[in-house]
């Protein structure tokens, strides 16, 4: 297997947001964008001139955004709302709930700076719920993406989408892992397939699935890596998939409750019953600190995936042995 | 609709309102029967939308932003031909197209689901402000009760609707004192609407909410007002209609006794025979 590198993405995810919006208003007059005074952190604000009173920055109003998109869908517009990704879920959760899902609005919500990555902004600025709340709307589809190309092709689906789409994005460079052209139908890509473990991953976590892979490799343990970019519907078939190896590690810049984590376990639990470790935020705040900093305070790091996914095939093997008696 | 027509099309709005709350037995009784007048005065005069241009983004729009008025909204829209009047009287029965608050995808000529409060009034600024974009020549109205100009979601709204200079939005508040626990004045004083909504800058007017003719004279004037948005105050009484309730001190939900639906099946036959509905 082929040793995985990091290597930056040339674009941010930012920049790949504002030009699909200037891309996709200038093909479709339905198009308008809304930002609630945060269009400098995403860089919509180096596009309003092609977007003319298509971007709409409502002010420091994150329920009035959400409300006003609510209307612009009923006025037959379709509204990519962005904020934090904290405001644009837990504050701001009734709104979602009701004006865009239950009045069945369709809408596409960024929400930027993905768990740690919200770094000196802090506990308050600090998302690791967002995929929980998002999950739990009826309907919902609920994407982590890891890098521009994915970013870029899930916008693009996600208005083509009649429904509701949250997309849960860091704002700057990521490790870039796909090249231009690649596909992203299933929900699931899969990375690498060994058959000891699988590290089931998204957003900033598929890296470092990747970095633990090549490390297991050179202990001779071959692990699966998929990137799970659609938390909501999942593709279960992947996941069973995975399970085939009968160890499965999650690893995700979020709360442990509710999110990638909790996504496999329930299809676990109902199809394939398979011994699975959670690494993620674990009754945790978030606090301030570089992205590294805190990552290796929540154990969201390629040693702890490591660690535990040797652990987990003990495990495996344990009981292997167990139930062979 | 001349002033005598609206006054009349008020009158078979309460008098179908009645009917539908009193057939479940149970209901929004009082906030319902505030907005009688200002339903009669919308969609019998001022609303450009009929069941033919329920799809036609030209036409006005209306959001009910406090959603427990559905009742009354249900009975207007009844009157207007947007569905059979036997679907009154399916009111939150099980299955129906007619929920305690207005649904969009259930209910024809709903523009706007709403419920809980402060959203509708949201959902109203963008509506105006996708007109707007759109230079489409039409209006959107929305009513929102007192108490829920509790919430701040609805002074977002407002802060947006004035930047924004939506002259295409007229915001009606139903100013009938009283919310669910009690008098507003008791419960979280809202000193002066019509100074508060001015400060806000809002052209603003206040008119006796039970006359058909104040209302329709403020609507008209507001239509052509350029610049801000447009807010009509409505002084209104909860539970308008039936002295009973008017002087009930809980009246927002109510579960009829039989000295009330005595009231109630008076003011119906009453106002049924003044229709000439009943005889």
């Amino acid at each position: 297997m082929k040793e995985f590198k990091v290597t930056l993405d040339e674009a941010e995810m930012r920049t790949t947001y504002a030009n699909f919006l200037v891309d996709f208003a200038k093909k479709d007059e339905k198009v308008v964008a809304l930002e609630a005074d945060l269009s400098s952190a995403i860089a919509t604000n180096k596009i309003k001139k092609a977007m003319g009173n298509r971007l709409i920055n409502v002010g420091i109003m994150e329920a009035e955004e959400v409300g006003c998109a609510a209307g612009l869908a009923v006025a037959g517009f379709k509204p990519f709302i962005h904020t934090f990704g904290p405001f644009a879920s837990r504050r701001v959760y009734d709104q979602v709930f009701l004006s865009l899902n239950y009045a069945q609005l369709s809408a596409v919500i960024l929400g930027s700076d993905a768990g740690v990555t919200a770094e000196a902004n802090g506990g308050t600025h600090m998302p690791f719920e967002d995929l929980a709340l998002m999950r739990a709307i009826p309907k919902a589809t609920v994407y982590e993406v890891s890098d521009t190309t994915m970013l870029r092709a899930i916008l693009e689906q996600s208005y083509e989408d009649t429904g509701f789409s949250y997309i849960r994005t860091i704002r700057k460079q990521p490790v870039k892992l796909y090249s231009e052209g690649e596909l992203f139908e299933s929900g699931i890509k899969v990375l690498r397939e060994g058959k000891d473990v699988s590290i089931l991953a998204s957003g900033i976590m598929v890296s470092d699935a990747m970095l633990a892979a090549n490390e297991l490799a050179a202990e001779g343990i071959e692990a699966t890596v998929m990137d799970v970019y659609r938390l909501k519907p999942i593709n279960k078939e992947a996941v069973l998939q995975a399970a085939e190896t009968g160890a499965i590690i999650t690893a995700e810049n979020h709360n442990i409750v509710g999110g990638l984590g909790s996504a496999i376990a329930e299809v676990l639990a109902e199809e394939k019953p398979t011994l699975q470790y959670r690494i993620g935020v674990r009754e945790q705040f978030g606090q301030v600190g570089k992205a590294d900093y805190l990552k290796e305070q929540y154990g969201l790091t390629v040693e702890n995936i490591v660690s535990q996914a040797k652990q987990l095939i003990k495990k495996k093997e344990k009981m292997k042995t167990l139930t062979s008696i | 609709m001349e002033i005598k027509e609206l006054e009349k099309f008020a009158k078979e709005i309460r008098y179908y309102t009645l009917k539908e709350l009193n057939y479940m037995g149970y209901g929004h009784y009082g906030g319902s029967l505030s907005i009688v007048e200002v339903l009669a005065a919308i969609y019998g005069k001022h609303l450009n939308a009929s069941p033919e241009t329920k799809d036609d983004p030209n036409r006005d729009y209306f959001v009910l932003s406090k959603g427990h008025g559905g009742p009354a909204l249900y009975a207007t829209l009844s009157l207007k031909g947007y569905f059979p009047e036997e679907w009154l009287y399916t009111l939150n029965q099980n299955g129906t197209n007619l929920p305690s608050h207005p649904d969009r995808n259930k209910t024809p000529g709903v523009d706007m689901t709403t419920g809980s409060l402060g959203q509708g009034i949201s959902a109203a600024t963008g509506i105006a402000l996708g007109n707007k974009i759109a230079e489409r020549n039409n209006f959107t109205f929305t009513i929102v009760g007192d108490g829920e100009l509790n919430e701040g979601q609805c002074w977002e709204a407002i802060q947006m609707a004035a930047h924004n200079q939506l002259e295409n939005l007229i915001v009606f508040v139903d100013d009938n004192k009283k919310q669910l626990d009690g008098y507003t004045i008791d419960i979280s004083n809202p000193f002066d609407f019509a100074e508060k909504f001015t400060a806000f800058g809002f052209n603003t007017v206040r008119v006796d909410g039970h006359s058909v003719k104040a209302i329709s004279e403020a609507i008209t004037s507001a239509k052509v007002f350029k610049g801000k948005p447009s807010v009509i105050i409505l002084d209104t009484i909860k539970g308008k209609g039936i002295k009973h309730i008017e002087e009930m001190m809980d009246n927002h939900h109510l579960r009829p006794d039989d000295e009330t639906n005595k009231a109630i099946q008076a003011t119906i036959q009453q106002i049924g025979e003044e229709l000439g509905v009943l005889v």
